[in-house]
């Protein structure tokens, strides 16, 4: 469980999230939406830790998130962000084992899981040995999600991790981080700015606005009583374009 | 992995490198010559290491040109080296300050204090004196000092040491009351070639120079008889006779055997005939002292250049330009690379260490020199090397700071993210990410420690700029070439290898632009 107790970040006179109180149940996915700028990243930087709050307390699976164990509870959070942040001097192999290595895990140890995850992850073993600039995005990402998830967290946030790709690659992996979500059954934190992303993955919407929660719950429950008028502009304002193809029926 | 592992052995060999250089001063004694930065004394100060080498049976060392009075004086006091030649004159007015005439007791009375002495005349006075073109002086009608009053329009182009000096300009002037411009500053060894393509019309000139004739000069009458006398004769360490008897027994044998008509010749063979100095010292050795064979080797020699550019020293030269080079380029990346690392974690150090190592660029090198060989008390090799390695901090500071700098937020905020220590980041992910901008800062570096290294040969550090400095102080083009092509050679080298070491270090995702 992750929760935000009156949470609030300004820079140089810009707030970036008025004091925000969140709670994310474990085990279900829960997606952090708004336009840019609405600060969503800022949240999630929060829950790990890169940004310091200036207000309020931040709680992981009961522990509260300190300057003094923030290495510790980063330990237990799997991250992953646009483009995977692979680092260029590394193969992949060398990234997705690199914390197991620090942490002095046996040879066997990191076999055994590097071959439970490529699978998990359907990824060709020789893309293992190449470096992150010989892959495409999607393998770059397929990497990141390893890599995140190496020392098996228990929560898992991934900041707009699909946006770098091209339409078909990434409804692929939508279907496929789906099917991972479900079948880790870890506490999932996505921010993206696709509603129908949103949508698709979400049990839990957590609509955002210059910094402020608007409304959070099910789409059923932001479609049907939206607390403001932004929540119906938002969520129609995602274009389909089967939309156009009525027009030309028309 | 391979690729990120620290290499020890390099480290090692280096300093076991630089500490075998330091252990052969503890072997036998050596008796240490010294002589400054003209052809003169580089001529004398050979003649006596030969002396004590062949008859004296020591193993003796000339540290030639170490510089001018003041450091090779510094050398004297601090034990460097055991004895020069010197001038009387500059000895009671330069060295001792002392405004009146006197005697050699009067003079190893004040020097004793200092536990030197002076002793054993040559034979010859070398006096200061101002010299005119010929053809230009019996137009203007001059023949004395004091004839300069009535000309104010006149060029002087002095040597900086003699602008300098009490015994100098300062006191011509005043003694002469001449109202002239303050002169310009040119080198000894340029003036001749200034005064005689009439870009100055005075200069001073040393009374035994070979060039007086060469360039038909006219050397002012002192009407006034301002200069001291100035008596050439050693300067010594007052316990050189107790520990070096029999080379003492021989530099004794120097007394009165060079008048200033031999000193001229020899002066002239070197300079204007190109023979080599230790071939002059040799030759005047076994004429005028061992009384062997005729003169005759300080005829003409046609310079060889090949022989010239790989002959004799060339190895010698090569290993300290090397030592100088790569050892103080060693101690800048230990010191460098830290001070790097620290100005990219703390805006305030940045301010205050960038601007500091970018100050110490504006020092002049010859001032940077002075300056250490002060603080360090000795010359050679020490102060040589903190000088170069406090020039080629910039480069590495400045690239090592850039480079971490330069590293994408998302990069390092991925390291974070993982939960790895800030330790364990810098050394798995910041400085590896770094490591083609920190690689190309020492790469300058190193560039430039190669040319700045011949700067050291002026405080006896050797490497090739003792060519450059010889062929300077000869005004011999051949032997400046021979020092100066190496060097720009060496430069090359460098440049060379450290593009081979970037592509075996740096892996190719990070020898494209990083993204």
């Amino acid at each position: 469980m992750i929760s935000l107790n009156n949470v609030g970040k300004t820079y140089d006179k810009v707030v970036a999230l008025h004091p925000t109180s969140l709670t994310v149940e474990p085990g279900g996915t829960t997606v952090l939406i708004g336009p840019s700028g609405c600060g969503k990243s800022t949240v999630l930087r929060l829950m790990i830790g890169l940004i310091v709050p200036d207000s309020g307390a931040i709680e992981i699976d009961g522990t509260a998130l300190e300057i003094s164990n923030v290495i510790q509870i980063r330990q237990k959070i799997g991250y992953v962000i646009q483009d995977g942040g692979l680092f260029p001097h590394l193969t992949s192999e060398q990234n997705i084992v690199l914390m197991a290595k620090y942490l002095g895990w046996s040879q066997s140890d990191i076999a055994l899981r590097l071959t439970v995850l490529t699978e998990l992850v359907r990824i060709p073993v020789d893309n293992l040995t190449r470096y992150p600039h010989e892959l495409s995005g999607g393998q770059r990402q397929r990497i990141g999600l390893m890599r995140a998830l190496f020392l098996d967290p228990q929560i898992l946030l991934l900041d707009e991790p699909l946006g770098a790709l091209d339409p078909v690659t990434r409804s692929e992996l939508q279907t496929e981080l789906k099917y991972i979500f479900a079948k880790l059954g870890k506490t999932v934190v996505l921010v993206t700015h696709d509603m129908g992303e949103a949508a698709y993955f979400g049990s839990e919407i957590v609509l955002m606005r210059d910094g402020k929660i608007v409304q959070s719950g099910t789409l059923t429950d932001l479609w049907k009583t939206p607390s403001e008028p932004f929540v119906k502009d938002f969520i129609n304002a995602q274009r389909s374009p089967l939309e156009q193809l009525t027009e030309v029926g028309k | 992995m391979k690729q990120n592992k620290v290499r020890p052995l390099g480290l090692l060999l280096c300093t076991v490198f630089l500490l075998i250089r330091c252990v052969p001063c503890l072997a036998n004694p050596t008796l240490n010559v010294g002589s400054k930065r003209f052809t003169e004394t580089h001529i004398l100060g050979e003649i006596l290491t030969q002396l004590a080498q062949t008859q004296g049976g020591v193993s003796a060392e000339h540290h030639a040109e170490l510089g001018n009075t003041g450091i090779v004086f510094q050398a004297l006091k601090s034990g460097e080296i055991d004895v020069y030649p010197e001038y009387t004159g500059t000895i009671s007015q330069e060295l001792l300050k002392d405004k009146s005439p006197v005697d050699m007791a009067t003079m190893n009375a004040q020097l004793a204090p200092l536990g030197l002495s002076a002793g054993v005349p040559l034979g010859f006075n070398d006096t200061y004196a101002l010299a005119m073109r010929k053809d230009q002086a019996d137009k203007l009608g001059i023949k004395n000092i004091s004839d300069l009053v009535q000309h104010q329009n006149l060029k002087f182009g002095l040597s900086p040491e003699f602008i300098g000096r009490a015994d100098g300009w300062p006191g011509v002037r005043s003694a002469y009351g001449l109202t002239q411009a303050q002169p310009n500053g040119v080198d000894h060894g340029l003036a001749y070639e200034a005064i005689a393509q009439g870009q100055i019309d005075v200069m001073d000139i040393y009374s035994t120079d070979s060039k007086i004739s060469k360039y038909n000069l006219l050397v002012l009458n002192d009407d006034k008889h301002f200069f001291p006398a100035y008596d050439a004769v050693l300067l010594y360490r007052s316990d050189l006779p107790q520990r070096f008897p029999a080379a003492w027994a021989s530099f004794q044998r120097l007394q009165g055997t060079i008048n200033a008509e031999l000193m001229v010749k020899m002066n002239a063979a070197a300079e204007l005939n190109h023979v080599e100095i230790p071939e002059v010292a040799k030759n005047f050795i076994a004429t005028a002292i061992l009384k062997e064979k005729p003169d005759t080797t300080l005829q003409a020699q046609q310079p060889n250049f090949l022989h010239q550019l790989f002959g004799g020293d060339f190895w010698i030269l090569t290993v300290q330009h090397l030592e100088l080079t790569f050892g103080s380029l060693i101690v800048s990346i230990i010191i460098g690379i830290p001070l790097g690392i620290w100005c990219a974690r703390n805006t305030l150090a940045a301010h205050f260490i960038l601007g500091l190592v970018g100050l110490v660029q504006t020092i002049p090198s010859l001032a940077l020199l002075a300056f250490l060989i002060a603080i360090v008390n000795r010359i050679g090799f020490l102060p040589a090397a903190i000088a170069l390695s406090l020039y080629a901090l910039l480069p590495i500071v400045r690239n090592t700071y850039t480079g971490l700098l330069d590293i994408p937020k998302s990069l390092r905020e991925s390291a974070q993210a993982l939960g790895l220590p800030a330790s364990a980041r810098l050394i798995q992910i910041e400085l590896p990410l770094a490591k083609r901008s920190i690689l190309a800062g020492i790469k300058t570096s190193a560039v430039i420690n190669v040319g700045t290294a011949t700067i050291a040969a002026l405080i006896g550090a050797g490497g090739y700029g003792e060519r450059i400095v010889q062929g300077y102080t000869l005004d011999d083009h051949l032997i400046m070439l021979s020092g100066a092509i190496p060097a720009a050679g060496l430069a090359l080298l460098v440049q060379w290898a450290f593009d081979g070491l970037e592509t075996l270090m740096v892996p190719k995702a990070l020898r494209q632009k990083p993204s």
